[in-house]
């Protein structure tokens, strides 16, 4: 295994697994916002079970670790394909219609994520997790996450901005998920459609979940 | 040719005098042709009438004009191989374009596959990667009774599917990351799926995976234009086989 990191394929397996490992972790953080849908007291109860625990905090560090390495590699391989497209670009070029729009342009669908993962970060962790290391005191308590949820997605521009993040999201998503299933080698004619309606239903779930949350906070602050 | 049956088409070519000139297109207007006449035989006419006039022809690969060889090329109207599917340049006749149809042909664009001239480019990059270890090193006799090794009808035939790629380079051509991920993944399954091959198999795709990344070719993006675009219809579920081999080798070092 010494080099095996260096070669193309290499390189795509620890896109593949960095990437399962944020689907999974996609998959927890949607089901722990749904429980605020339905009870505040008790999404607070999980906020303050991920506060500035030991465990929540090197879990912070190993998914941050997750998406640092995703994003460098991303950047990595990107660099080497369009060097390997070399110079000259077709002066006309036709898309196939079976080659789908994210599978093209998942860095730039990366890319708006990143930013949205920033201003999700800055709004949230950086009040919460961040604010009980630092003993930063705010308008409302670190493990206050529905005062905050509620805070933020009762402003119309900030839910907007989240539901464009999510879609940005599920793009990423429909296609990366078979896709790092395919890179590791999990794929053969047979599951090749299967594994993309999982990844288009799977996509499609976590980022409704996601939506719904920040939709239920926004109609009930109309109420 | 029978002038009931005459189509005139413009034919904007890329000339590039050598591999580090400058190159740029050209366009020759009301090349006569007809819909029966197939587009490397169009190109002969057009190559005709620049030879009469003194001028010089245009360069493109060629060799057998039956699909089978690997030797065309060309980028035509934003597709390898033209706008038909599973079919190389050779097979694709003029009765897809319109009569005055503007038809844009360009060469193969890949670091890999640098433009020797005008729309040949070398696709050497194969031959190597082939030579790293795309065949049986020991000898495996003559042709076996049907019945002396039993293989599946399934693996018989996805070897035999994957052996139809006829190295032409459209995969590379068409894909955003100039990724030869399919020529090399069809080239590695044709033979581990067979029990001859499966032999080498560990040795043969880290050779040729190695071989394909020092030669400068991308990362495969699991787009699919190769695939779409391919004249034999070559499948991804080689490259995740391929990709499979290969880190089941690594593991087992």
């Amino acid at each position: 295994m010494s080099n095996s990191c260096l070669s193309s394929i290499g390189k795509k397996l620890i896109m593949s697994i960095s990437g399962l490992f944020l689907v999974l972790f996609l998959l927890f953080h949607m089901s722990m916002n749904l429980v605020a849908v339905f009870s505040g007291e008790a999404y607070n109860a999980v906020c303050e079970f991920l506060g500035a625990n030991w465990y929540a905090l090197v879990g912070t560090m190993v998914l941050a670790l997750g998406f640092i390495v995703h994003i460098v590699f991303a950047f990595i391989l990107s660099l080497q394909n369009r060097k390997a497209r070399g110079a000259e670009r077709y002066a006309y070029q036709e898309k196939p219609a079976a080659v789908e729009w994210a599978s093209q342009n998942m860095l730039v669908l990366g890319s708006i994520v990143f930013v949205g993962l920033i201003l999700h970060l800055s709004q949230f962790w950086y009040k919460m997790q961040f604010a009980e290391i630092a003993g930063i005191t705010n308008q409302y308590g670190v493990a206050d996450g529905a005062a905050w949820m509620q805070y933020y997605f009762s402003q119309l521009p900030v839910v907007i901005c989240y539901l464009v993040w999510f879609v940005a999201i599920w793009f990423h998503l429909c296609h990366g998920f078979w896709s790092a299933l395919q890179t590791i080698g999990w794929n053969n004619k047979v599951w090749m459609d299967r594994w993309k309606c999982i990844s288009n239903i799977f996509a499609t779930v976590v980022m409704l979940g996601f939506a719904a949350v920040v939709i239920a906070a926004y109609i009930k602050s109309l109420c | 040719m029978a002038t009931d049956n005459i189509m005139k088409v413009n034919l904007k070519v890329w000339r590039q005098a050598g591999p580090k000139e400058k190159g740029g297109f050209v366009t020759y207007e009301n090349v006569e042709t007809t819909p029966d006449t197939s587009f490397l035989e169009t190109l002969d006419i057009l190559n005709e009438s620049l030879i009469e006039k003194g001028e010089e022809p245009i360069v493109f690969d060629h060799d057998c004009r039956e699909g089978i060889c690997g030797m065309c090329s060309l980028y035509i109207n934003g597709h390898p191989h033209g706008p038909a599917t599973g079919a190389t340049t050779c097979q694709l006749y003029m009765r897809r374009f319109k009569n005055g149809e503007t038809i844009t042909v360009e060469p193969w664009r890949s670091a890999a596959f640098p433009v020797l001239k005008d729309l040949m480019v070398n696709r050497n990059a194969f031959d190597q990667i082939q030579q790293a270890g795309g065949y049986v090193s020991f000898n495996c006799g003559g042709a076996q009774d049907a019945n002396a090794i039993p293989i599946s009808k399934v693996d018989a035939d996805e070897a035999m599917d994957s052996a139809t790629c006829i190295g032409c380079g459209a995969c590379v051509a068409a894909c955003k990351n100039g990724s030869a991920m399919l020529f090399v993944s069809a080239k590695v399954s044709q033979f581990v799926l067979l029990p001859q091959g499966r032999v080498e198999a560990a040795k043969r795709v880290k050779a040729m995976v190695a071989k394909m990344d020092e030669l400068g070719f991308g990362n495969c993006t699991n787009t699919r234009a190769c695939e779409a675009e391919c004249p034999k219809r070559i499948s991804i579920s080689n490259i995740a086989r391929m990709n499979r081999e290969f880190l089941c080798a690594k593991l087992k070092d």
